[in-house]
Order: C-alpha cells, then sequence, then structure tokens
C-alpha cells in the first residue's frame, strides 16, 4: 500500500489519499494520469490493470486500487 | 420522418398513447414496432443495415455469455475436484485452473473480436467506401494514371454510426462481464433500435438503458409533463434559434470568396450557436420522448460552453460519444501489451515528463483521429479531429507554465479569469468547426488565415448583415432566443430547471410557459413545423 501511496503522491503530490475517496468522480485524476498510474503499477507490482477493470470505482480511492491489485495478485 | 415533420410528431402522440393504453406484456414490443416503423421511414433499404448489425452483435453477445457461464461451471467443477482429491493432473492445481481460464477467455475474446470486426465492417463499407476511392484515385491522379475507380452509389442509413457504436459497445460489456447478454432476439433488437436515439444518438450503454427500456410503465401525468417539456424546449432551440441562423451560415461557406475577414468570425460564431441548438435540441427531443414513456436516456450535455479548457468542453459535449471513444478505444489502447512495454522503455529512455506522456499522445492520437473518421468520410473531420488533439496535447505541455503564472497571479475565484477561459474555449472550439464549415482542407486554413490578413470589420456595420438570407426580424428573434438559451443555462448550473420550476411554479403556471414556448416555436420557427425545416447536423454522422 505505502508503494500505490508513493506512485500516486509522485502524480499529485498535494492530495491526501488516506482519506480521499472521489480521485476520478471528483476529476483529481484524469486519464493521463489513470494511464500513467497503470503503467507503474505494471512495473512495481507484476500485475496488468487491463482495460476491463478502467472503471471509477476502481480508482476512486487508494484503498480501492490497492484491493484491485490483490486481487490481480491472488487471481488464478 | 424527419423529428421536425408533422408526421413525426402524429408517430409519436399514436406511440405515446398506444404505450400507456396496452397491457403491460405489450409494451416493449411496440416500442420495437414502432422503432421499426419510424426506421422504414428513413428508407426500407436501412432496416437491412440494422438489422445486420443486430444480428452479428447479438449472436456475439450470446456466444459470449454463454462461454462465460459454461467455463464457470466448469472452474468451480476442477475446485471441487482439487478438494475431493480426484481428477486428472491437468484438472487439478492452481495452475491448470488458470490455463484453463486464460484459453476460455481468450475464446471469448476472439468471439467478440469478429462479432466487432464484422458489425464495423457494415459501417466501414457504407461510410468508407468512396471516401477510400475518393483518396485512391487522388494518388492516381498524382501518377498521371490513366485509370480511375467508379464511386458506389450507397446512402448511408441513419444513425448507422450511433447504432453500431451502441451496439459495438454492448458486445465488450458482455465480454468485460459488465452484464450478461440478453438471450430475447427482440429485447436486443430494441436496445439497438430504439427510435428516438437512431437520429443522433445519445450512444447508451446496455447496462443503463435496459433497466428501464423493458419495464412496462404506468402511465403518470408528472412523467409525461416532464417528458413534452423537454421536448418542446428541444424544438425551440432547433426551429427559432439553429434553423433560423442556418441561412446566414450557408450563405456565407457557400461563397468564401465574398466572405473573407470578419465575416470568417462571424461563420465561427454563428456555426457554433447552430450547432449547439441543433444538437442539444435534438438531444432534448430524444431524452423528452424517452422521458415520456418513462424511459431515462443518459444526459450528453452539461453546459459545454462554459468549459475552462477543450479537455474539459469534451468531458461536456456530446458525453456519451466521449465517454465511448475513452472506455472502448482510449483504455484498451493505452494499457495494451505493447503500450505497456514503449511506456516502460520510454519511462526508462526518453526525459522523465515525456517518458511517461508518449504512451498516452499516441493512445489519444488514435482517439481523436478515430473521432475524426466518425463523424466523417473526409479530410476535414480528419483534420478537425486531430485539431484537437494538438490543442490538448497543447494545453497539457503548458501546464507547467501555467502552475508557474498561478503561483504569481492569484486568479482563484476571479469572475474576470474564468471568463477569460471560457472565452478562450469558445473561440478555439468554434475556430476548429470551420472544418465542418468549409468546403476541403487548404480552403479552410485560407479563410481562417483572413480573419488576420483582411481587416473589413467596418463592412459588419454596413446592412451586409442584412444579406446574408436572414432579415432584421431574424436578427431580434435570435438575439432573444440566444439570451434565453443563456438565462436557461444559466439556472440549470445549481440543478435542473424543470426541476426548480416544479417547486416554484404552480402547474397553470408552468403550462401558460410551455403553452407560450410552443406559440413562439409556432410562429417563429424557422419554416414553421412540418415544412421542409432542416435535417439535424449530427444526423448525417
Amino acid at each position: 500500500m505505502d508503494e500505490l501511496i508513493a506512485i500516486l503522491k509522485d502524480i499529485h503530490p498535494d492530495v491526501d489519499y488516506e482519506t480521499a475517496t472521489n480521485l476520478v468522480d471528483g476529476k483529481i485524476l484524469d486519464s493521463f494520469d489513470i494511464i500513467s498510474l497503470v503503467s507503474e503499477i505494471a512495473d512495481k507490482f507484476d500485475v496488468v490493470v487491463s482495460a476491463e477493470y478502467m472503471i471509477p470505482e476502481n480508482f476512486n480511492s487508494a484503498k480501492a486500487l490497492w484491493e484491485l491489485i490483490e486481487k490481480l495478485q491472488d487471481e488464478e | 420522418m424527419f423529428f421536425t415533420s408533422y408526421k413525426f410528431i402524429g408517430f409519436v402522440i399514436l406511440l405515446v398513447a398506444l404505450y400507456y393504453v396496452l397491457p403491460k406484456k405489450a409494451k416493449w414490443p411496440l416500442l420495437l414496432l414502432g422503432s421499426y416503423v419510424f426506421y422504414f421511414f428513413a428508407g426500407w433499404k436501412c432496416l437491412f443495415y440494422i438489422a445486420g448489425v443486430t444480428v452479428i452483435t447479438y449472436v456475439a453477445g450470446l456466444l459470449i455469455s454463454k462461454n462465460k457461464k459454461s467455463a464457470d461451471a466448469r472452474f468451480a467443477e476442477m475446485k471441487a475436484l482439487e478438494k475431493s482429491g480426484s481428477g486428472s493432473p491437468e484438472e487439478v492445481g492452481k495452475e491448470a485452473r488458470k490455463r484453463f481460464k486464460e484459453a476460455q477467455k481468450k475464446k471469448r475474446r476472439h468471439i467478440m473480436a469478429i462479432g466487432i470486426t464484422l458489425a464495423l465492417l457494415i459501417l466501414a463499407v457504407v461510410k468508407y467506401t468512396n471516401f477510400t476511392i475518393h483518396n485512391i484515385n487522388g494518388i492516381l491522379s498524382a501518377f498521371h494514371a490513366p485509370k480511375r475507380i467508379n464511386f458506389l452509389t450507397i446512402a448511408l442509413p441513419m444513425g448507422i454510426s450511433f447504432y453500431t457504436f451502441q451496439a459495438v459497445g454492448y458486445v465488450i460489456d458482455v465480454y468485460r462481464d459488465r452484464h450478461e447478454a440478453q438471450k430475447n432476439f427482440f429485447k436486443y433488437a430494441l436496445f439497438v433500435g430504439f427510435f428516438p436515439q437512431l437520429v443522433q444518438g445519445p450512444i447508451s450503454r446496455y447496462g443503463d438503458l435496459s433497466k428501464e427500456l423493458f419495464t412496462p410503465h404506468s402511465f403518470k401525468g408528472r412523467v409525461l409533463e416532464r417528458g413534452l417539456q423537454r421536448v418542446i424546449w428541444g424544438y425551440f432551440k432547433k426551429l427559432v434559434i439553429a434553423d433560423r441562423i442556418l441561412p446566414a451560415v450557408n450563405t456565407m461557406i457557400d461563397s468564401p470568396e465574398n466572405f473573407k475577414g470578419a465575416y470568417v468570425f462571424l461563420v465561427m460564431m454563428f456555426y457554433a450557436l447552430e450547432l449547439y441548438a441543433d444538437f442539444t435540441g435534438g438531444i432534448d427531443i430524444t431524452i423528452g420522448i424517452a422521458e415520456m414513456l418513462g424511459i431515462p436516456v443518459k444526459e450528453n450535455f452539461e453546459r459545454p460552453f462554459f468549459s475552462k479548457n477543450i479537455a474539459e468542453y469534451w468531458r461536456r459535449w456530446h458525453i456519451t460519444m466521449g465517454t465511448w471513444f475513452t472506455d472502448y478505444i482510449f483504455y484498451p489502447i493505452s494499457v495494451s501489451g505493447p503500450m505497456l512495454k514503449l511506456s516502460k522503455w520510454s519511462r526508462a529512455h526518453l526525459p522523465e515528463h515525456m517518458g511517461k506522456r508518449l504512451p498516452v499522445y499516441l493512445a489519444s492520437f488514435v482517439v481523436w483521429f478515430t473521432t475524426g473518421i466518425w463523424h466523417g468520410a473526409s479530410w476535414n473531420f480528419i483534420v478537425w479531429g486531430l485539431g484537437n488533439f494538438v490543442v490538448i496535447m497543447i494545453s497539457q505541455e503548458l501546464e507547467p507554465l501555467y502552475a508557474k503564472f498561478h503561483k504569481k497571479v492569484n486568479t482563484d475565484g476571479s469572475t474576470v479569469y474564468k471568463s477569460f477561459q471560457i472565452g478562450r474555449t469558445i473561440l478555439i472550439m468554434s475556430a476548429l468547426r470551420l472544418f465542418d464549415c468549409y468546403r476541403d482542407v487548404p480552403l479552410t486554413f485560407k479563410m481562417f488565415g483572413t480573419m488576420f490578413t483582411k481587416w473589413n470589420w467596418n463592412t459588419l456595420g454596413n446592412g451586409t448583415l442584412l444579406h446574408l438570407g436572414i432579415n432584421r426580424a431574424d436578427y431580434v428573434i435570435l438575439a432573444l432566443g440566444t439570451i434565453l438559451l443563456f438565462v436557461v443555462s444559466m439556472i440549470g448550473r445549481s440543478g435542473s430547471v424543470r426541476d426548480k420550476m416544479e417547486k416554484k411554479i404552480p402547474f397553470a403556471g408552468r403550462w401558460a410557459i410551455f403553452t407560450a414556448l410552443l406559440l413562439v416555436i409556432v410562429v417563429f420557427g424557422a419554416y414553421g413545423l412540418g415544412y421542409d425545416a432542416a435535417q439535424f447536423i449530427y444526423n448525417q454522422f
């Protein structure tokens, strides 16, 4: 989770990712940010967030995104 | 049967009346029948295209869903086998299940690819064959080859770009497991062909539209009232504003040699107003008719001309098309294997800033190229699409500069700065739309250039404006209509205008307002209902 927060902080340093729950709905993350994020996630966590997971609910908070990463890592 | 014909109005009245009179079971079949009757009037040959797209995507959706169900069942079976200690080595273990899951997903991906390729092929053939021939002939001519390919006589079926995209989105969503496939073919046919959306969208998602489309709605006066109000407002925009300003736009773009300099600026402004009133008016009619039937349809606009930049504008203009391109083209390209590899490479080898942005820019380029060509099979639209891409890219690149500026100059809450941003958006978007107006790309650039080289602003006051095909009374009506449009937009910033009217104005008062609006349409509508009112601009896309 800390590694994910570090990636997110790199994109928007001024956001409190521990509490923010509207990163997409609140237009904090735009599509440019999301793609950078997916690319960094692929590097750091070795999981591919494919297009089917690109829905606001998965990116609205660091927690939701972390859960998605864990789900993709565990997926069999 | 255009939205602006008496025939259409009669058709809608009959359909709505029948919808509420018929028993519950007959309601959605009536909508299907009505939709195909509507489409039949657009040309009986058009029926083959919509039926073709419907059959292809229905079968693809069904096969994907079927595979997913049987794969899930088999997967559960493999897990159970492992638990019970039986099963062959190919069946037990995490790796075996993973392999199985991936193989099944690959199968579904192939079905999806075949389905959407076939559906898009129909669109490509009817929409782009002559454009391709035109370009091949251009190349042949450049090489002085004596041969030319003859153009095909294919009429573009009404709304094909809209319903094809809607159907393709459905197949992808079934593949992505957003919802199951619709088993009932006729229900699916209604989803693809729901008549109010056929002319110019919005491009609905099955997950949104299907919830209410097949539900039998009982008559509710309030629902009918609100739908009707929205329809009247849509006709006002279309007939009183868009069609009234149309002759002036046409006069200026049909004789570009006579209308240079300041008149190009006038084309920019007039066409922006015409397109806005035309498209949003048409969508109001669409949403209003669906609302009268108790069916909510996604909004397609959110006061786009109040946007602070072009990226925001595109989030607020033709919203359903924008989200379609984002979900089904931008994201799949951006997170595809090759793009992630490129992303990794570019971040390792290029300067940090560029390394991060290069893949996104590449995906955006594809999206805007596709957006352009989706709007029309001509270089004008392709250049228009790429023009949008360039502007968005430049504004992204200028962001650090803006940040520096905002650090030095505090613009927070400044109305002047906000107005500047809105004005800038309107000017840039209107300038890009010149590609929609003039004959070809070189002429558009040339005409745009005359705004800076031919200084003839003084001639605007010498009476020329009264020789553009519209008279003094037209200008007065247009000015008043635009003011009303602006005021309604301003009121709408904090929520639905109709909600506010419902709370503050009694029933009789509300209807007095809408009856007055209806009278305005009948008296001041550009050609009057039932006459040869112009087609909707987005109809041709």
